[in-house]
């Protein structure tokens, strides 16, 4: 240990803070007070094993050690058990980086996440940030995006598109104004992978912008967050701050030539506004309405110039690119899914928490290695993944890797990364009526399948639950979820039929088949 | 007309306004801020915010009407937001939410008898690991029971009264 105060990290992450981290933070301060205990306390982010949540960690000469899930009236005991040199505990794990949750992952997008204090850019260059950046700023636009084409970065907000050609085409744009607009919407439940990067490695999410801003010649970047993250609001603000008081945005960076600066906007609770188009738009302060494509938004965009929309990890990924090569990236994955995915685990799950595995990893090694079944004990029934649009998948489908092309052919899809579990008390019926009445809700309005479709398919749930003509009724909800899927502008009226179709086909005795 | 426009004027709108440059792609922005302070949006406001944007009202309307968070009636003193969303309801999110209609005697979206609390659905706090989620005056919370729920507000309404 070299010399210093013991430095001990308790996580400032949302998740952390929901089940008492500020109360664990002041209570070792004030018993460290108390005994005369000189030491350092450090907000980090999360590591994502949320179920050991709040996580204290101490700093040994042979890294940190774990104990968790602390609660404000255990401190003392640590104090006497001496955890400031890693004495044992009943709620010691050891090395944290040797939990086998942790060991087993692959972390690339979250590799410094957990492990640097957020807000401090002295610990986020000493752990490999900026280093993208640089690398970015010494090379031409050109090359940056071919670092990223061949790299095989799809976007991570759902739709996994390929990033390097959407950079290629607004970068062939010719354009006085360009913009990035870096999609933090994040409204898919069972997911937080975006807040967790916002709220523990928020410099790297400014790092990809700035790297995508010079790709294609853009000098504005938004960041489009959801109100319902105040804490990942709160810490992207002061990053922005720091980072330009740092000279790291603004005009000329780092005497690259190169000036970029980013604004921070919050949304206002829809959930459409996730969705590019409708995101431009609340952008522009207007109804988050889906504008029909084409135009794509690298053609036109924000304010009708060329616009990229890429997911918080598509853009914090981007720096690794740069920094240590495409190749090493695409050496991740399988099949034309290249890289790593954070998953999240989250539901009836007993441990939830982020699990960043190269894609090629199945459902059940996910849910059952990582997740250890159940947190409340009853057996697994079903898992959603991929979000409110995402497919329900029974037990007996769990062997299906999770990588783009494996889950579409089983009828399921990634989305976002986000695998809720649901236990055997779950009415089938009743999640398929949900989506449907989620699609209700949230519906843009704009095209008829979709906002009057989610309607009629709610009453007709309502039906078959009753048991009034169950197998017309069923025969009514197939074809109206064949018609909102082919029919519908945009995916929210698009996917809604996957929940509901994916219910019925796989838990028929729910529906009264 | 001046004179109505006078009577109508909402200060504390037209400042907020005026601090966004009028610009009307940071509408969003001035109702956040505005919502902020006053705890909902009144006509007056948004007569002002429409009138410094120099957009209609109807337009103004339009927007207000499509985001969720934007409120057209005064607040309780307290709010309460329970996900209602997959990951919470595969954890009994939907039993907690029928507790404190119960207990509040509130509807969802609505307030309760005396004003002192009201409740909102949401859909995801991305808090989905240590559901059921709640936010109590802007304060997240996992692992919501509804006897969590009910000292958590408790101490809210404590905390408030303390000042
Ligand atoms: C209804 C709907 C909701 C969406 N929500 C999000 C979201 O919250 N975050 C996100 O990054 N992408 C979301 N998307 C996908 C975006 O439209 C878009 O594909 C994405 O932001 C592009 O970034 P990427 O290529 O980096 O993934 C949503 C799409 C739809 C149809
Ligand atoms: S599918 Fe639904 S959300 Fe999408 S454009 Fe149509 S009405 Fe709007
Ligand atoms: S589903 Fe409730 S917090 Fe995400």
């Amino acid at each position: 240990m070299v010399g210093g105060p013991i430095r001990i990290y308790v996580p400032c992450d949302a998740a952390a803070i929901s089940v008492g981290a500020d109360d664990v933070a002041a209570s070792i301060r004030r018993e460290a007070n108390r005994r005369k205990i000189d030491l350092e306390l450090i907000r980090n982010g999360s590591r994502g094993m949320l179920w050991l949540e709040p996580l204290v960690e101490v700093e040994t000469g042979d890294g940190r050690i774990a104990y968790g899930p602390v609660a404000d009236g255990d401190v003392a005991s640590l104090f006497d058990a001496d955890f400031l040199s890693g004495g044992d505990h009943a709620l010691a794990h050891g090395m944290t980086e040797q939990i086998a949750y942790f060991a087993r992952q692959e972390r690339v997008t979250f590799a410094r996440c957990g492990v640097i204090d957020p807000l401090c850019l002295a610990d986020f260059e000493a752990h490999g940030g900026l280093l993208g950046l640089r690398k970015a700023l010494a090379i031409s636009p050109t090359e940056i995006v071919d670092v990223v084409v061949a790299s095989g970065l799809r976007g991570r907000g759902g739709a996994g598109f390929p990033t390097g050609i959407k950079w290629k085409t607004a970068l062939e744009q010719l354009s006085d104004e360009k913009y990035i607009c870096c999609n933090a919407d994040e409204g898919d439940s069972g997911t937080f992978a975006d807040r967790m990067l916002m709220e523990g490695d928020s410099f790297s999410l400014l790092e990809g912008m700035v790297i995508a801003g010079r790709a294609v010649g853009a000098a504005t970047g938004y960041i489009y967050l959801r109100s319902e993250y105040p804490h990942a609001i709160k810490t992207m603000r002061c990053a922005v701050d720091i980072w330009r008081e740092a000279g790291l945005l603004g005009d000329d960076i780092e005497r690259s030539g190169t000036s970029f600066d980013i604004h921070i906007r919050v949304g206002a609770g829809a959930y459409i506004c996730g969705e590019e188009s409708s995101m431009l738009e609340s952008l522009e302060g207007k109804r988050g309405e889906v504008k029909v494509k084409p135009p794509i938004p690298a053609i036109s965009g924000l304010f009708g110039k060329p616009t990229i929309v890429n997911n918080v990890l598509t853009l914090a990924t981007t720096p690794f690119l740069l920094a240590k090569g495409a190749a090493h990236y695409n050496n991740f994955g399988v099949g034309g899914s290249r890289g790593t995915q954070p998953f999240q685990l989250a539901g009836d799950v007993a441990r939830g928490g982020l699990v960043e595995k190269a894609f090629g990893v199945t459902l059940r090694e996910l849910v059952e290695d990582f997740g250890g079944g159940t947190r409340s004990g009853k057996p697994i029934r079903a898992v959603q993944a991929g979000g409110p649009l995402g497919a329900y998948i029974p037990t007996r489908g769990f062997d299906v890797e999770m990588d783009y092309e494996a889950l579409a052919k089983a009828g399921a899809m990634l989305g976002h990364g986000g695998v809720v579990v649901f236990n055997d008390t779950v009415d089938m019926a009743h999640q398929a009526r949900f989506a449907m009445e989620f699609c209700e809700i949230e519906s843009c309005g704009k095209c008829t399948p979709c906002r009057i479709g989610a309607v009629r398919g709610k009453e007709t749930i309502d039906k078959i639950i009753a048991g009034e003509n169950r197998a017309e009724n069923l025969e009514v909800l197939d074809n109206l979820c064949d018609l909102m899927t082919n029919a519908s502008l945009c995916a929210m009226g698009g996917l809604t039929p996957m929940p509901v179709q994916s219910a019925v086909k796989h838990f028929p005795e729910d529906f009264g088949g | 007309m001046a004179a109505l426009i006078d009577k109508l004027e909402h200060a504390p709108a037209r400042l907020i306004c005026g601090r966004h440059d009028n610009r009307p792609d940071a509408l969003l922005e001035i109702l956040h801020e505005v919502q902020t302070a006053e705890g909902w949006l009144s006509d007056d406001a948004l007569r002002t915010i429409a009138d410094a944007l120099n957009i209609s009202r109807a337009e103004i309307h339009g927007v207000v009407s499509f985001y969720h968070d934007y409120k057209r009636r005064e607040s309780a003193k307290h709010c309460i937001k329970l996900c209602r969303a997959e990951a919470c309801q595969a954890v009994g999110a939907e039993a907690l939410a029928a507790h404190a209609e119960k207990k509040w005697n509130a509807p969802t979206s609505g307030n309760g008898a005396d004003n002192q609390i009201e409740l909102e659905a949401v859909y995801c706090l991305g808090n989905c690991a240590l559901g059921p989620s709640a936010m109590i005056d802007g304060e997240l919370f996992g692992r919501v029971t509804p006897e969590r729920l009910d000292a958590l507000a408790e101490q809210s309404i404590e905390k408030a009264e303390r000042g």
